[in-house]
Formats: C-alpha cells, structure tokens, sequence
C-alpha cells in the first residue's frame, strides 16, 4: 500500500478540517464558560473527582457505555438502543480503524487530521495482505451498521411508534440541518469509497459498489466530487452542531464526570445547569413519560421544552413551563442523560421576585407539646383532610400494641415541602426549625408519617440526629411481617398506585406491595412503580387549573384500571382525595385496606 | 340599525367587583380563578395557618376586590401554601396560585 499523490493534501479536505477546528474551538469555549460558573467548591471537587482513581474509572465506563453504547437505552428500548449505538460506536471505530490504518501504512501522515478520515482517496492498493483486508473488512463493515443504524433513523422520522414513541420532539431548523447532514455522511462515504476501491481497495460494501460505477459511468476514476461531497456532508454537520441538539454528542462527556463528582444545580442557568442543557439530546422519551400529556396543547410543557428555552434565555415561556410542572419526577427518572428536571424548575421558581414576604412570627406560639410514646405520629395537613388515614393508623398501632402518640392532634403547621415546592426554600426553613425542636422535644425515637410530601422533607431537609423517619407503609410492613398485625387475605384484585413523592422520589416501591400482598391479591397497572403516573393532584404544580388536573386523573386511573381491578390503593392522603372524585371503583387507602382486613 | 330617537347611555351604577386597583387587574390575568370565588369559606375554615392566625382567604379575596389592601397583605403573609384549601374548594380554583399571585403582584402595607 502507498500514497497516491505526492501531495497528501487536497481542496475537498477543507469543509471538513474547517469544520472540525470550528466544534473542538468552540467546545474549549464552553469547557471554560461552564467551569468558570461552578461555585469554587463545586469546581474544586470536580477536578478531585477527576484525579480520584475510583471516579476515573467510572467516568471512563460511564462514557462507554452511555455516549458509545447506550446501555442503558438499550435496556428501555432495544431498536432505539441499536439506532444509537450503531451511529455512535460504529462511526468512533470507522475513525480508530482510520486512525490503525494511518499509523500502520503511513505514520508520517498521522498529525494530519483529516488523513484516516479520508484515507482511501489518498493511498493506492497493489496487493492485499491479510492484515489488510481484514482492515478493509472491519471498516465496511462498520460503515453497514452504521448505514442500518442511519435507515432505521429515517424510518423513525416517520413511524415513531414503531420503535416506542408515541410522540417526538418538534425540531428546530439546526437539528434538522444536522440531521439531514448526519443522514447523508455515510451513504455518501459509502459512495465515495466505492469510486476509489478499485484504486484503494475495499471490501464486501464498497467492492460491488465499485463494479457498479464501472458498468455505469464513462470514467469511473472521476471521483473527486463524490469526496467532495462527504466533506460537505460532514463540515455541515459540524458547522450546526453547536447551535443542535447534537451539541449533546461533546457536551455528555463533560456532563459525565460533573454527575460522578455529585454536583448539584446552583443556578438554571449557569455552570452544571448549562452542562445539562446541552447535553439533552432532544430524543422526546420525556413528552412521552409527561402526565401533562393528557392535553395535547401541554406537549410543549416538557422538559425537553424547557432544556431549549434555558438555550434561548426566554424567560417567559421558561416561568410557564417550569410553574406548570407537577414535580413528579417521571421525565428526570426515565431521561437519558439524567437532566434535573425538577431541580431546574425549582431554581427557576426560587428566583421569582414577590412583593410580599411571609412572615411566620406566630410560630412561637405554637405549642410544642407532642406526647411522650416512643413513635411520635404525624399526620400532616392534607391527612386531616381524610380522617379515615388517621382513624386506621391509629387502630393499627392501638392492634399491635405500639406506644404512639400524635404530634398534631389538634392541628399543627405545615411540614415545608409545599413551600419548597414552590421555590420558597428560605420561608420552609421557619417551618423545618419549629417541628424539629417539637419532635425533638417529645423524645420519641420514631418519627412515623403517613404523607408522602411530608415523609420526603423530614428525609431529605431535616436534621433530627437519632429520630428515626418511617413511612407507615415501611412500619407497617415490618408488623406485618413480624407478626403483630395478624391479617387475613381477602383475596380482593387490588392496584396499587406509587404515590411520586414516595416511589421515584423516595425509592418506595416493595414495601407498601408487600404489605398488601398478605390482605389482597395485587394485580398490576399498566405502567407502575418507576413509570407510574401522577395523579394529578400534586402540589408541585403552581399555575394547572381544575381541568387540567381532572385531565390527568382520568389518564391516570385509566392506567389502574388497567387490570380491571376491585378497588385502587394508594399511601397518599393527596392521591386518595383526587382519585375519589372521579374513580369507578373505590379507592382506599393503604392503612384503610390493612386495618379493614385485620382478624378479629 | 333602526334609529328610535334616542340612545341608551353607559350604566352610571358602581360595581364593587370591578375595582380601579390595575394591581387587582394583574391579580386576575395572572390568575383568572379569583373572579371565580363565591366566598363560601370553605378554604378558611380548612386552613392550618388559621388555628394561630386571622388568616382567611376568602376575607383576602374580598378585601382586595374592595381595596382594602393592608387588612390582606397583612393577613395573606401567614399562608404556608400547604394547600388545603386547594383540595376543599368546591369551585375548583387554584388557591395556591391565587396565594402566590397576591404575593407577587401586591406589596406589603402597614
């Protein structure tokens, strides 16, 4: 093997190269505008985290398997996984084979960057040595997978459901730009190759390719133009590629090692927000996993929406969007890449200007007296609203002989996850401040809630040293199955329906079904446990109106009902009251149905 | 259209519920649900900031209908947005929203 050309340079390498120092310039830009906004902890512990041994291998792994393989779409959804990874890990090889090749035959040549790019046009083949053609063979075929990868993209253009979409992202004129561009690399590669493999040799796609032109065309040595047109082909798609989605192509390596050095977001806008942002890939799996899409016309609600206009620095759409959210978590649970959805939002919400400040000065005199069992009850405010929780726990724990007592008997204040909720994370803290020092004060080793909203906050903001927290769907599954709650099975169909704030936002899944598996037979929901859907009544919506809400519920007890079961149960006093108003069946609560079946 | 030789006159009678407070105007386009209230009560007497304080939404809504804005911004400041009333209105409206609203749009008065 041998150059073809004295000079190993020619006019169709230029889109090219022009666009290839046009993304590494501008992805050394944005490297130095996102580390430069992180808070200087956050930086410093990035660059630790980039020096721990543990940390770079798993950055190393989690850029393999995420941004080449796509493991984890794979584990979704196979034909997506395949139409991923064959773009992505079959293109990386087409250009490390290139780069083999370069270093193999012509190692003098390897500073140039675009010679194992186009390394067919300039070398000649005069015979074809084993090593060789197995070369030749890897990267035909690389260039098949590729090009099945690249046809199975363009079929889901058109028939998204068949590969699992019910909905896709509406396209902005970059990404499309780049996604015609993208879609016509390789079939142009495949065309170019094929004109030199009588020259340059090939292999099983680009040999017959090669007989082809030779029965077709006059000259089929005349090849430049087809290289020419895979330059452009692929200067075009670099040129676009900051201002598309495929921007998430560089960006995800950066967002990587960030996530794996636990950073958090600071500002919607700035340093690992921004990462973020770029590194959505705009694939949709969120319009689909949205409860909001109950509504047609609140597609445009969706976290993708929200990535695009944090790009656009359109604060309008941004406030409507981010105030619609129901929080529930769902897109942030089932994205990709693992984009904040809801810490975003929550930034956004925070930074909102009011002109009246609330003032809890009156919580001094709330009474911190709270009883003096060993499991402090709280109820919380929505609970009051559905006396049947309250009324249930207590005859469990009264059952199993448990020293309790209520912390807000006679009312008490609000728990401060629907303040957080609401981006008000300063005003919540008065709240945390005065029900940590009535816990604490009562001296109970157990703080037991019946409400997801509040079980979350006590987990996750308060400081209460030694108190445990429990949900009574983990308490009570503990004496059940220790055998203080003697039950007997109904054996009623029974759903149950994962509350948000317990199931993806705690991580509750077995314990509730457990539970009821010994007072009910189970039967599934459509989507349940990580994809279950919000029932539409959370808090964390501020601006949804009653239709809205009633919009959802019905999509979502349609969900439930999917195994046409007797009653639904849930371990939420919210979901309780919003699935009543309009279920066919009845609804109960999670206490409710094991209280119902104790023996007598 | 028939001309009758006279013409009918813009009504000269004074509606309450249309104040020339442009802060209540903003209230509602930014929440249309408060012009929806019927002033049953129900969120007041559900309310848990009420227990300690003489907070009542319903009296907010309408003080601030009448322009009586110090008696609701200074009531309206102990909400802790827990949303009860949200659940008990048997309109429907988005209480908390119309909290969050007020918040925003009016300032505090002594």
């Amino acid at each position: 093997m041998e150059e073809r050309f004295a000079l190993s340079f020619d006019p169709f390498v230029l889109p090219f190269m022009v666009g290839t120092y046009f993304v590494f310039a501008w992805c050394i830009a944005a490297i130095i505008k996102v580390l430069s906004q992180l808070p200087a902890t956050d930086r410093h512990r990035f660059y630790r985290s980039l020096i721990t041994p543990q940390n770079i291998v798993k950055n190393i792994r989690d850029i393999f398997c995420d941004c080449l393989l796509h493991v984890r779409l794979w584990k979704r959804n196979r034909l997506l996984g395949y139409m991923h990874s064959s773009i992505a890990f079959g293109w990386f090889m087409i250009i490390l084979i290139g780069h083999i090749e370069t270093i193999l035959y012509v190692p003098n040549r390897v500073h140039l960057l675009y010679y194992p790019i186009f390394f067919r046009y300039f070398m000649k083949v005069h015979e074809i040595h084993l090593q060789g053609a197995l070369l030749f063979f890897l990267m035909d075929f690389f260039l098949l997978v590729i090009l099945s990868g690249i046809a199975l993209a363009i079929f889901k253009r058109f028939r998204s459901r068949a590969l699992g979409m019910r909905r896709t992202t509406r396209l902005t004129l970059t990404d499309r730009i780049g996604m015609y561009a993208l879609w016509s690399i390789f079939p142009l590669r495949w065309i170019a190759e094929g004109f030199t493999a009588g020259v340059a040799g090939g292999s099983f796609m680009t040999i017959p390719i090669n007989w082809l032109l030779k029965n077709f065309m006059s000259n089929p040595e005349n090849f430049t133009a087809a290289w020419w047109a895979y330059s452009i082909a692929l200067g075009t798609f670099m040129f676009v590629l900051p201002f598309s989605r495929y921007m998430h192509i560089p960006a995800e390596m950066m967002l990587i090692p960030m996530r794996n050095a636990g950073l958090k977001v600071r500002h919607y806008r700035r340093g690992f927000a921004l990462a973020q942002v770029y590194s959505c890939p705009s694939c949709g799996v969120c319009i689909d996993a949205c409860p909001m899409g109950a509504q047609k016309k609140n597609n445009s609600l969706a976290t993708v929406y929200l990535n695009r206009q944090i790009k656009r620095k359109n604060e309008e759409k941004l406030n409507k969007i981010s105030d619609a959210c129901l929080m529930c978590g769902k897109c942030e649970a089932l994205c990709q890449i693992k984009v904040s959805a809801t810490g975003l939002r929550q930034d956004i919400r925070s930074r909102r200007q009011y002109g009246i400040h609330q003032d809890y000065g009156y919580l001094g005199g709330v009474s911190a007296a709270a009883g003096s069992g060993k499991v402090l009850y709280y109820a919380g405010c929505m609970t009051s609203l559905t006396p049947v929780i309250k009324r249930s726990v207590a005859a469990l724990l009264d059952r199993a002989g448990v020293d309790w007592s209520n912390m807000d008997a006679d009312g008490t204040i609000c728990c401060g996850r629907p303040l957080i909720l609401a981006g008000k994370m300063d005003e919540a803290k008065a709240l945390i401040a005065k029900n940590t020092e009535i816990i604490k004060s009562s001296g109970a080793a157990t703080l037991l809630v019946s409400c997801p909203i509040c079980y979350r906050v006590f987990k996750e903001e308060y400081q209460l040293d030694g108190v445990e927290v429990v949900h009574y769907t983990e308490y009570f599954n503990n004496l059940l199955s220790s055998g203080r709650l003697p039950v007997e099975n109904s054996g009623r169909k029974l759903v149950y329906h994962d509350p948000c704030e317990l199931g993806r936002g705690c991580g509750i899944y077995d314990q509730p079904r457990e539970a009821l598996s010994h007072v009910a037979s189970l039967v599934p929901a459509e989507k349940e446990r990580v994809e279950s859907i919000c029932c539409g009544g959370s808090l964390g919506s501020l601006t949804l109106n009653w239709d809205d809400r009633g919009a959802i519920s019905a999509k979502s007890l349609e969900n439930l009902m999917y195994s046409h079961p007797d009653a639904i149960v849930t371990a939420c006093p919210l979901c309780l009251k919003t699935y009543a108003r309009s279920a066919k069946v009845p609804v109960k609560d999670f206490a409710e149905i094991i209280n119902d079946n104790l023996k007598q | 259209m028939v001309d009758f030789g006279f013409k009918l006159s813009k009504s000269s009678a004074i509606v309450l519920s249309e104040t020339a407070d442009p802060r209540f105007a903003r209230l509602v386009a930014l929440e249309p649900d408060v012009m929806r209230c019927m002033s049953c009560g129900s969120c007041a007497g559900s309310c848990t900031a009420a227990s300690f304080t003489t907070l009542s939404l319903r009296r907010v809504i309408l003080d601030l209908q009448r322009g009586q804005t110090a008696d609701a911004t200074g009531q309206i400041k102990h909400c802790m947005l827990c949303g009860k009333c949200t659940l008990v209105c048997p309109r429907g409206l988005n209480t908390r929203h119309i909290i969050l609203s007020i918040l925003q749009v009016y300032k505090e008065e002594e």
